[in-house]
């Protein structure tokens, strides 16, 4: 057996079980920590499988802000969980359950296995009309370029979501600051850590953005390490979450999809197609999407972590 | 010359390694939170420091191994934030049972 069989063999074992021990562990703040970790071993998989764009997100957005905002939902969720014991689905559900989602592996696990010979790929397409778009990195010229209007959706389902966050809120506190106040503890480890690291992250997050053009990276996970780096300074008290009524801070969460819109319209004059870009002026054009892009992105994960509104307007 | 920087990388990781396992070993055989913290902290701390020693000569160039470096000073910050705020909330919980 060769070292790289190992490693991948050992790979596969490891995210199985973690895989098994989240779903079979009962308490949720176990299964957290184990899906965290979940995503973690399989950001490790995909670089094994070259695909360093998807490690990079599924480790930003799978392992990090998924974790963040299901570690925020189990610490609510609590003392209410510890009460209910009883209150689980009944056997019949959770059989079905259980018979769909392995209905749904198999499936998967079937074309994975069983590809037509030769397996059919849009790589070497998506490869020969790089030059048109100006970009090195592929990955980059299928989420900005030809499937520009999927990642426009994702953009625009992320708003989505924070919107059903912020529904949660009484209607007496619409509009406010969103989450409880944290206080800080001017020597904690956590200011320290809020204080000494968003500097590394910012720069972290800008370049990754930046890279994306020709290396792996991009506007999510650049957007998601933006996120986390708001997200501790909240956390440790640092600064307040925005009241959620702001007109800046609304302004700041479309921003991405209104230049994203803007650009493709105007594909319609320029270029002949909606989200169409003229080709000298294609790489231009995707960085001004991306800068706006990470930015919303940043600011919508960064509220979706801090909740729905919990405090009354600012007076 | 080259040979002495592979004994040097060879014996760094294997170093590094075996901190891992003893800290991996701890984390689940000593007995409460704040020894299982220390064990923890010791593999971060000072088995990713001799694993990212012994790649620094195999680097692709300087700046590839200040990358290496400033991986291990975050892993560390983490690493060593995180310990403090786990043992603070242990500390807050009360001795354990």
């Amino acid at each position: 057996m060769t070292p790289d069989l190992a490693i991948d063999i050992g790979l596969a074992v490891l995210v199985l079980g973690v895989a098994a021990w989240t779903t079979v562990v009962r308490e949720s703040f176990a299964a957290v920590v184990g899906f965290v970790t979940y995503g973690l071993l399989l950001a490790l998989a995909w670089v094994r499988l070259h695909a360093v764009d998807v490690a990079l997100t599924e480790a930003a957005i799978g392992g990090g802000v998924t974790g963040a905002l299901l570690l925020a939902a189990a610490a609510r969720l609590g003392p209410a969980e510890d009460r209910t014991p009883g209150d689980r689905p009944g056997a019949a559900p959770r059989l079905l359950a259980a018979v769909l989602c392995a209905l749904v592996s198999a499936g998967l696990g079937a074309i994975v296995l069983l590809p037509p010979d030769p397996a059919p790929t849009l790589a070497p397409a998506a490869v020969a009309s790089l030059p048109k778009t100006g970009l090195g990195n592929p990955v980059t010229a299928v989420l900005l370029a030809y499937r520009a209007w999927d990642t426009f959706l994702e953009k625009a389902v992320l708003v989505l979501a924070l919107l059903g966050v912020w529904s949660l809120a009484p209607d007496a506190l619409w509009g406010g600051r969103p989450g409880p106040a944290y206080r800080a503890q001017r020597d904690g480890a956590l200011a320290l850590l809020a204080r000494v690291l968003p500097p590394a992250g910012i720069v972290m997050g800008v370049y990754m953005l930046w890279t994306g053009a020709d290396e792996p990276g991009g506007a999510f996970p650049a957007g998601t390490i933006l996120a986390a780096m708001w997200i501790l300074v909240m956390r440790a008290g640092l600064a307040d979450a925005p009241a959620v009524g702001r007109r800046s801070l609304r302004v700041a969460l479309v921003a991405g999809a209104v230049v994203f819109l803007a650009v493709g319209l105007s594909g319609l004059a320029t270029a002949g197609a909606f989200l169409a870009y003229p080709v000298r002026f294609a790489k231009p054009l995707i960085v001004l999407i991306e800068a706006p892009l990470t930015f919303s992105i940043a600011v919508t994960l960064g509220l979706l972590a801090a909740g729905p509104p919990e405090r009354g307007l600012p007076r | 010359m080259s040979a002495a920087l592979d004994i040097l990388s060879a014996v760094a990781i294997s170093a590094g390694a075996f901190f891992f396992l003893a800290g991996t070993a701890g984390l689940l055989r000593f007995p409460d939170s704040l020894t299982r913290l220390h064990a923890l902290t010791k593999a971060d701390n000072l088995g990713l420091g001799l694993v990212v020693l012994g790649l620094l000569p195999h680097a692709a160039g300087p700046l590839a191994a200040l990358k290496l470096i400033g991986v291990w000073l975050l892993a560390q910050l983490a690493g060593a934030s995180v310990a403090q705020l786990v043992a603070s909330a242990v500390k807050a919980r009360g001795p354990e049972t």
